[in-house]
């Protein structure tokens, strides 16, 4: 068994050497190909945070904060006093979504979440990241 | 957990209901040569109205202008008369202004309007206008003159020309910091009227100025702005005492420029950040202004509230009660001829959470 292992990773090895380098090295294209991503979700966040479809009451994120302000995606995780627990952003936009705007809360992994959680951090970009604070 | 809030505001609206009839409405009682010359008047402010469908509306917004209403009623003294200070709806429909209407119905005494955007983009405040009456008029109390102004008009190019249907442009003027909007102003025919009605008026009468928005420059990105407020501001001017009221901000805000003092109301509906919290984009927030507590999203009435108004001095004295935040009081400092907040306006004064982040 053990011998077994070291020949399956002397075999990985050598093949990762037959191709020298590779995974090491980003091309402007992979670069591009990331930010092209993340953009996308930025832009189908704001849609969904001027958009009355995560509620039922046609109440939009917006609303209340506009250009995502006031959301401080960088004190989280935080304790939330009303919560009795410290919580990440995403069960707080949760309870945004059940509360004010009477939708349906969302997984944390749904891609709604992430264009959502996207927006709300692409908003505050360049501001100082403060765990835990209020 | 929809019906268990309901029951939850529900239960919550009553007890404020009993709370307020025993309210220690504090007053400070100004002595003054002719006493029954002093008087006070109520402000209900950006109620948002939201049309669900059929008879449903938005329930959390219905409930702080009920609550406001029923808490106007209960004050004492009564005051003289009460403002509305504008966007009693949110896309301006019938059914909103209808039931906006119905609601403030209730108020026992006379209530005065201010146009707002979300009531002026349907139909450019037709149907507002038959429901309250023009868009701008001046009236005289008790040797003030009061003025209200429309300040949300724009670019007639915006109004008229640029949208397929008048939906589309009341929907565009409703996201705040929608880059399709366009920036509010009086305009130069309102102006107009504005100086000939001040023409009549002596320099010493006190002057009090209602408007939708700030009649200053704060925040061009949320239009926390009026495009024309320095020539505004300039036909002001001449008065000895004058005070610019006005809504659309949802949030305590306060400044002095030259003889004018500002002062903004309190919404019903929901809260707004205050644009500090927004790091893209610069702002111009009064230096005076001590920022109220942040919102307690648990908590759906809280940063809504309502101001008591006294005018006895010639200068708006505002009292703001606020649910869950401290109770504020921002009046007109003669010494230094500025509004004031009275607790917190020293830096060492001030409670950590008025720190935003």
């Amino acid at each position: 068994m053990r011998n077994r292992q070291v020949f399956s990773a002397a075999a990985l090895l050598s093949l990762v050497l037959a191709v020298p380098a590779q995974a090491d090295e980003f091309a402007d294209t992979d670069l591009k190909r990331w930010e092209q991503e993340f953009q996308t979700a930025v832009k189908e966040g704001r849609r969904l945070w001027t958009s009355p479809e995560l509620g039922s009451n046609g109440v939009v994120c917006a609303q209340c904060h506009p250009n995502a302000a006031n959301t401080h995606p960088e004190t989280y995780p935080k304790f939330q006093k009303q919560l009795g627990k410290v919580a990440n952003l995403w069960e707080m936009v949760n309870w945004c979504i059940r509360n004010p705007v009477e939708g349906q809360p969302l997984t944390a992994d749904d891609p709604r979440m992430t264009a959502i959680l996207a927006y709300v951090a692409y908003e505050r970009r360049g501001v100082k990241l403060e765990p835990g604070k209020h | 957990m929809t019906t268990n809030l309901s029951r939850r505001a529900f239960l919550k609206g009553a007890t404020a209901l009993a709370a307020a009839q025993a309210l220690p409405i504090s007053l400070v009682e100004l002595a003054f040569a002719d006493e029954s010359q002093n008087f006070t008047f109520a402000y209900i402010s950006d109620s948002h109205i939201q049309h669900i469908r059929g008879a449903k509306f938005v329930r959390n917004w219905d409930r702080g202008l009920i609550r406001a209403v029923a808490e106007t009623n209960l004050l004492h003294p009564k005051p003289d008369f009460i403002m509305f200070g504008g966007d009693l709806a949110q896309l301006g429909s019938k059914p909103e202004l209808d039931h906006g209407a119905e609601m403030l119905s209730a108020l026992s005494g006379k209530v005065h309007h201010v146009m707002g955007e979300h009531d002026y983009y349907l139909d450019l405040g037709e149907y507002w206008s038959q429901l309250f009456g023009p868009h701008y008029y001046s009236f005289d109390h008790k040797g003030v003159h009061f003025v209200v102004l429309n300040s949300i008009l724009t670019f007639d190019d915006w109004t008229f020309n640029r949208w397929p249907t008048a939906e589309q442009r009341m929907a565009e003027m409703a996201g705040l910091d929608n880059p399709n909007g366009s920036p509010f102003m009086v305009g130069d025919k309102q102006r107009e009227w504005l100086r000939q009605d001040l023409e009549k008026v002596d320099k010493n009468t006190p002057l009090v100025v209602f408007s939708h928005s700030p009649l200053q420059k704060i925040y061009k990105g949320w239009n926390f702005w009026t495009e024309d407020a320095e020539p505004v501001q300039e036909l002001l001017k001449p008065f000895a005492k004058v005070n610019v009221l006005y809504g659309h901000v949802h949030q305590i805000q306060y400044n002095q420029i030259g003889n004018i003092s500002f002062h903004s109301v309190m919404a019903t509906a929901w809260p707004w950040p205050y644009p500090a919290s927004y790091a893209q984009a610069e702002q111009y927030l009064p230096k005076l202004t001590v920022p109220m507590n942040r919102a307690d999203p648990f908590f759906e009435r809280d940063a809504t509230g309502w101001q008591f108004i006294n005018m006895a001095n010639g200068n708006v004295d505002l009292r703001y009660t606020l649910y869950e935040n401290r109770s504020r009081e921002v009046a007109y400092n003669d010494k230094t001829k500025q509004p004031e907040d009275s607790a917190y306006q020293p830096d060492s004064a001030r409670i950590p959470p008025q720190t935003h982040y």
